[in-house]
């Protein structure tokens, strides 16, 4: 499945929020099929960056292309529709909605069942199957009738990511999907990701080094906005520069 | 799997609860005009559907509208001018009522959707006083005076709404329809979609849902649901005028919802009847009613938050609860 046509990728990409360049002149690609990570210190601009490759924010500069074509103009809801779908930093789930009710929503706009006004929604029934398999991948079956609000962190993390699989995108963008988690549940998770992996593309954030050295295929390291070092996981980790960044500054 | 099988054997009783009371709430107000006068009954329905229909908004959606007296207004004079002056069936006036105040709804709603909060409020606030000056400098409205005499007529062709049970009982039918079609669309898959977005927006977008429609989408067909109330008004009252366009009409529906309780389906209704009960009562006396309703919604902010509805409903969750 590796393969090294890019998927997603991105030319001179730069932010700047009132004069502050958060992110400077980043160019990217994420091969198909890859797991690929970005990492770097707190503040390096690697939630912008998500930001800006899903359209939640403008670039000041630069081009995005996912899957050929250049999506640099499109609104964020467009570009998930084409398959390029996030998940958030601080846990994004529907609070007062079920479990269920949580995975359902996901899946309503592809089963064309969103927009209907006029009738009972007894009809997301037919969803609840499909619903299931995913909260069962993500081992929240017995947790489905809760609230999201009451599910502990990691479990909120988890019900996100079976979410963003609801909507069985080319291409996931995970943003410390991991973080605040026990150690069993980032070995659950870690296999999660190898799994869905299989058939698209992964990019994701993440601070646990052994993680990335375990998972990734590819690592991309961001520091004060600019690109510090790419490549496999050992030829980064060699790099003196990377060494350098990791050390001045208060990571983990 | 012990949770499930627990929600589960709930929802039935929850259903059967809700149906009887739903019952008996009928019974009550199809007996309610040989207790009341029909009159005060049919301002409760109207303004309870209007309250109903700018809840839709505010308690699904969580977009406060400061402009609705636009559409409830605006369709009385639709209504009113097309019975009154092209001598239309009271229905087909009403509907004509309707379909104006949604297409207000979709250019109103247009212009408001992509502001937040309070910018939000203040857009619909401003273009609704800008139609409210049209309403006064229109010829049609007649300024001042408004449409007055509008004929009630015959009910497609042939039920007298001159009879005031018949005209009550016609209001009730009109009241019910709205309210069950707000339920059906609070209730709907559309509306389940609503509910996501107003709990979390941006999550709502990154799943790849165009929000701004949704909530276009309600904000029409509460725009139109509300016209629905403003056009049976009309009718009932025979007479349209500036006081149902003006913005303290558009308070007055705030202060109906909240005190009955937001996002709530009865809470809009006693909100509205307590409103226009104590306007009523309160007419003849020297005591002023502006003061006194004012007085009321201080003590309902402050003691329950919730509105009133809110509050109760909040009590037996708790009772249920800790009963469990
Ligand atoms: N909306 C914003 N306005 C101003 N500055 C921002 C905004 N978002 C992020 N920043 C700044 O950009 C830098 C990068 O932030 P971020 O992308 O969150 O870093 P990371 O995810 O790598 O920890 C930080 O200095 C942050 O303060
Ligand atoms: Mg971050």
């Amino acid at each position: 499945m590796v393969s090294t046509q890019p998927i997603l990728s991105a030319t001179g990409l730069t932010m700047e929020f009132r004069g502050f360049l958060a992110v400077k002149d980043v160019t990217l690609s994420v091969n198909e099929g890859t797991i690929h990570a970005l990492i770097g210190p707190n503040g390096a601009g690697k939630t912008t960056v998500f930001n800006l490759l899903t359209k939640f924010l403008t670039p000041t500069r630069g081009q995005i292309t996912f899957k050929g074509s250049d999506i640099t103009g499109l609104k964020p809801a467009e570009v998930a529709r084409l398959g390029l779908v996030r998940s958030f930093q601080i846990s994004a789930v529907f609070p007062h909605l079920t479990v269920l009710d949580n995975v359902r929503v996901a899946l309503q706009r592809p089963s064309g069942l969103a927009t209907q006004f006029w009738r009972s929604s007894n009809a997301l029934s037919a969803l609840d199957e499909r619903a299931m398999e995913l909260i069962d991948a993500v081992n929240l079956s017995s947790y489905r009738n809760l609230t999201a609000s009451e599910l502990s962190y990691g479990r909120k993390r988890a019900l996100e990511i079976a979410t963003t699989l609801a909507l069985d995108p080319a291409m996931l963008l995970l943003d410390e999907p991991m973080a605040g988690m026990g150690h069993e549940d980032i070995g659950r998770i870690s296999d999660l990701i190898r799994r869905i992996a299989k058939n698209r593309t992964v990019l994701m954030v993440e601070h646990n080094l052994n993680v990335v050295a375990d998972l990734c295929d590819r690592v991309t390291v961001l520091a004060r906005g600019e690109i510090l070092s790419d490549g496999s996981y050992d030829k980064v980790s060699q790099d003196p520069r990377v060494r350098e960044a990791y050390m001045g500054t208060e990571h983990e | 799997m012990a949770v499930g099988t627990q929600y589960l054997a709930e929802q039935p009783k929850l259903r059967t609860s809700s149906l009887v009371l739903g019952a008996i709430a009928i019974a009550a107000m199809l007996a309610a005009p040989f207790f009341f006068y029909p009159v005060m009954l049919m301002s409760v329905l109207c303004f309870a559907l209007f309250a109903c229909a700018f809840n839709l908004l505010i308690g699904y959606v969580g977009l406060l509208s400061f402009g609705h007296a636009a559409f409830f207004g605006g369709a009385a004079y639709f209504t009113a001018h097309a019975a009154k002056v092209w001598g239309w069936d009271p229905l087909a006036a009403i509907l004509l009522g309707v379909a104006g105040a949604a297409v207000m709804g979709l250019i109103i709603g247009f212009v408001a959707i992509r502001r937040q909060g309070i910018y939000f409020a203040m857009i619909t606030l401003a273009l609704s006083q800008m139609f409210a000056f049209i309403c006064l400098q229109a010829p049609f409205t007649h300024g001042e005076d408004g449409i007055q005499g509008v004929p009630r007529g015959y009910l497609l062709g042939f039920i007298d709404l001159n009879q005031p049970l018949t005209m009550y009982y016609v209001t009730l039918a009109i009241f019910l329809f709205g309210f069950f079609a707000i339920w059906r669309i609070v209730n709907s898959p559309f509306g389940n979609i609503l509910k996501a977005i107003r709990e979390n927006e941006k999550r709502a977008v990154s799943l790849g849902y165009r929000v701004d429609r949704y909530k276009l989408g309600a904000f029409v067909m509460s725009a139109a649901l509300a016209g629905m109330a403003g056009g049976t008004k009309a009718i009932v009252f025979q007479f349209a005028t500036l006081t149902d366009v003006q913005w303290q009409m558009s308070g007055e529906v705030i202060l109906m919802t909240l005190l009955g309780g937001i996002g709530t389906m009865v809470g809009p209704i006693v909100g509205a009847g307590l409103v226009i009960a104590l306007q009523n009562y309160l007419a003849a006396s020297d005591f002023p009613v502006t003061v006194l309703i004012g007085i009321i919604f201080v003590i309902c902010v402050l003691l329950f938050r919730r509105g009133i509805v809110g509050e109760i409903l909040e009590l037996m969750r708790r009772k249920g609860k800790s009963a469990s």
